[in-house]
């Protein structure tokens, strides 16, 4: 990808610490992972016992009861409904936001963006509390049940994912020449084809980045997910507690289902990384 | 560069006939566009869902939760919440008096987040500029070692910190595994999860999940920096050692400072770290101010004095993040907003 840096060749000193440094990182980032892989594939009095390197007795047996110790297809469905719509309606309505704000001036501009900035900063449980006291009064007056609900959980899930979304498309947006739509809107073409035919097409690395990041980062959330869901739609972030019983706890079965729950994330991200790279610093590096 | 806009930069349009709004020679806001575009209502039609959107779950949930910390609403009021007694502001006095339990323990909790925020960011910073310049070149596994390093970064957050709770366990995790069975470091087996180790064990998982965002952004960076600084400096003599040191780091610089806030911010905010690792009340030791306010709002069920404690965490966050713009950007002309 990139040149050498120099004409002269790095010297050993260089070489060796680049060795040590990576080695030691890439252990690092990857120990949790062999753990997870392997104690998946013991039989329970093993992960119970003292932790063995190399599974003595293998086997996949694990695989097969996670779907029965807790209704982790359930969980999985849940999750997916969740986070998948959170992801499509954040990005859908920053679409326009951030339209607006790329390409227009109007009053009201600054306050917007700084609004949807700082929101951003604001930790998660200043909004849970009283979110959850809105749909409780909710709930009471009108019989709509939005606490415990999937909807009312995509709703939470958008605290986080819509200013991101918005803040991430401004850049990305701004980023594309206006030339491109005022081309297409001197040749007739009005504000919203110019958006649709023109900008959208052009921003794809920029919107496929974004949806990325908003479903990794609903997928992984735990605070609204333990506060607001109720037996029938928890998410897996909360289900997972589920593998331990009072008397056992099935660490097999958690390494397990934790690798099934990532696996659709990793590969996602890994497939689409270099958009999510791209996006992520267009957006905050500039 | 936003900075320079303002709703009521009218007072150039004499300049230039036949512009509203005054951003006639501002390139940046459509000049060529037809008039009767820039000046209907399109732009808040396009901002309208957004806007909604932003006051039911942003503005609406925030005028309510300054509110609730102003009331006394305890568990008996939750169905009923509009009518609990108002308490002055006898929730704020209790939360910062810091010689009764509930302010000590709130004390206590902050001192917690701060020290553990200071040491897991500057950590990931350091872990994350480290392996950014050891990969700035290109050689033979580079990409799989990125590939490698994104992982903690794509593992979902409580598989990971659930997998890290494991590791820690005290008879059959592998941390003690290594530590006593096979380097016989400890005389015994450590509890990583209760007590003082605790803090140590949420440090870790803390800086194992953040440094590869610093990696991804740094790296980014690096990507910038042009080519030929790198050969004049060589050609001049310098080794690759002073080449970092004079030409790479100082040219992190404004995303280091990006990167530092967004850090802070995410790590201080924590919730999901903590509670996976510990549950719903961690040890005295690691006791994060996330898990603390949502202790004292779900579990003991006082959401006026945990609305309290949330506002005085938001005026603090505010204040750092306020502070922090105001130095670094100070030197610097024409921020981003």
């Amino acid at each position: 990808m990139s040149s050498p840096r120099s004409p002269m060749a790095p010297p050993q000193s260089f070489l060796w610490t680049r060795r040590v440094v990576l080695t030691v990182l890439a252990v690092f980032a990857l120990l949790p992972v062999y753990v997870m892989v392997s104690s998946s594939l013991k039989p329970l009095q093993d992960v119970s016992g003292k932790f063995q390197w190399f599974p003595t007795n293998l086997t996949i047996r694990p695989y097969f009861d996670i779907w029965k110790t807790v209704p982790l297809a359930k969980y999985f469905l849940n999750s997916l409904i969740v986070a998948g719509s959170a992801t499509v309606l954040s990005v859908v309505i920053a679409v326009f936001a951030a339209y607006a704000v790329s390409r227009y001036k109007f009053r009201g501009k600054r306050t917007f963006t700084i609004t949807v900035l700082s929101t951003q900063m604001f930790p998660g449980i200043l909004f849970l509390l009283p979110l959850f006291l809105i749909f409780v009064n909710i709930g009471n007056s009108t019989g709509i049940e939005l606490y415990g609900s999937r909807a009312g959980l995509i709703l939470t899930y958008l605290t986080f994912s819509l200013p991101f979304s918005i803040w991430m498309l401004i850049g990305y947006f701004d980023s594309i020449p206006r030339e491109l739509d005022e081309a297409a809107m001197v040749d007739g073409c009005g504000p919203i084809r110019a958006l649709f035919q023109v900008v959208v097409p052009a921003a794809v690395p920029g919107i496929v980045a974004v949806a990325v990041y908003a479903f990794m980062t609903a997928w992984g959330e735990v605070l609204f997910a333990s506060v607001m869901t109720d037996d029938q739609t928890r998410t897996l972030a909360v289900g997972l507690q589920g593998y331990a019983t009072q008397n056992d706890v099935y660490w097999n079965q958690i390494m397990a289902a934790s690798l099934v729950v990532s696996v659709p994330v990793v590969v996602g991200f890994l497939l689409l990384q270099r958009y999510l790279v791209a996006g992520l610093t267009a957006g905050a590096v500039k | 560069m936003t900075a320079t806009v303002t709703p009521s930069s009218g007072h150039q349009a004499g300049a230039v006939e036949k512009t509203d709004n005054g951003g006639a020679r501002g390139r940046r806001f459509l000049p060529r566009i037809p008039d009767r575009i820039r000046q209907g209502g399109l732009p808040y039609l396009l901002l309208l869902p957004a806007v909604v959107l932003e006051l039911l779950i942003h503005i609406i949930p925030m005028v309510i939760g300054i509110w609730v910390s102003f009331r006394q609403l305890t568990q008996f009021f939750i169905r009923n919440w509009g009518n609990s007694p108002s308490a002055g502001f006898d929730n704020y006095k209790v939360a910062i008096d810091f010689d009764a339990p509930i302010g000590q323990a709130l004390l206590h909790s902050f001192l917690v987040t701060c020290a553990f925020t200071v040491l897991s960011v500057g950590l990931s910073w350091l872990l994350g500029v480290s392996a950014a310049i050891m990969l700035q070149e290109n050689f033979r596994g580079r990409s799989v070692l990125r590939t490698i390093f994104l992982v903690p970064y794509a593992l979902p957050v409580y598989a990971a910190v659930i997998t890290w709770a494991f590791m820690f366990q005290h008879d059959n995790g592998v941390i003690n595994h290594v530590l006593h069975d096979q380097l016989g470091l400890t005389d015994k087996p450590s509890f990583w999860l209760i007590g003082n180790n605790s803090f140590i064990a949420l440090v870790i998982v803390s800086l194992w999940k953040s440094w590869p965002f610093a990696f991804l952004m740094l790296m980014a960076a690096l990507q910038n920096i042009p080519r030929d600084l790198y050969e004049a400096a060589s050609i001049d003599g310098a080794g690759i050692w002073q080449q970092i040191r004079k030409i790479t780091l100082p040219s992190l610089r404004p995303v280091n400072q990006v990167l530092v806030l967004v850090l802070f911010l995410w790590t201080f905010n924590d919730f999901n770290t903590p509670y996976v690792l510990f549950g719903k009340s961690a040890p005295e030791a690691a006791d994060l101010i996330s898990i603390h306010i949502y202790q004292s709002s779900f579990v003991t069920w006082n959401f006026g004095s945990g609305s309290a404690m949330s506002v005085l965490l938001l005026l603090f966050l505010l204040l750092v993040t306020a502070v922090y713009l105001f130095i670094t950007s100070r030197g610097r002309k024409g921020s981003d907003v």
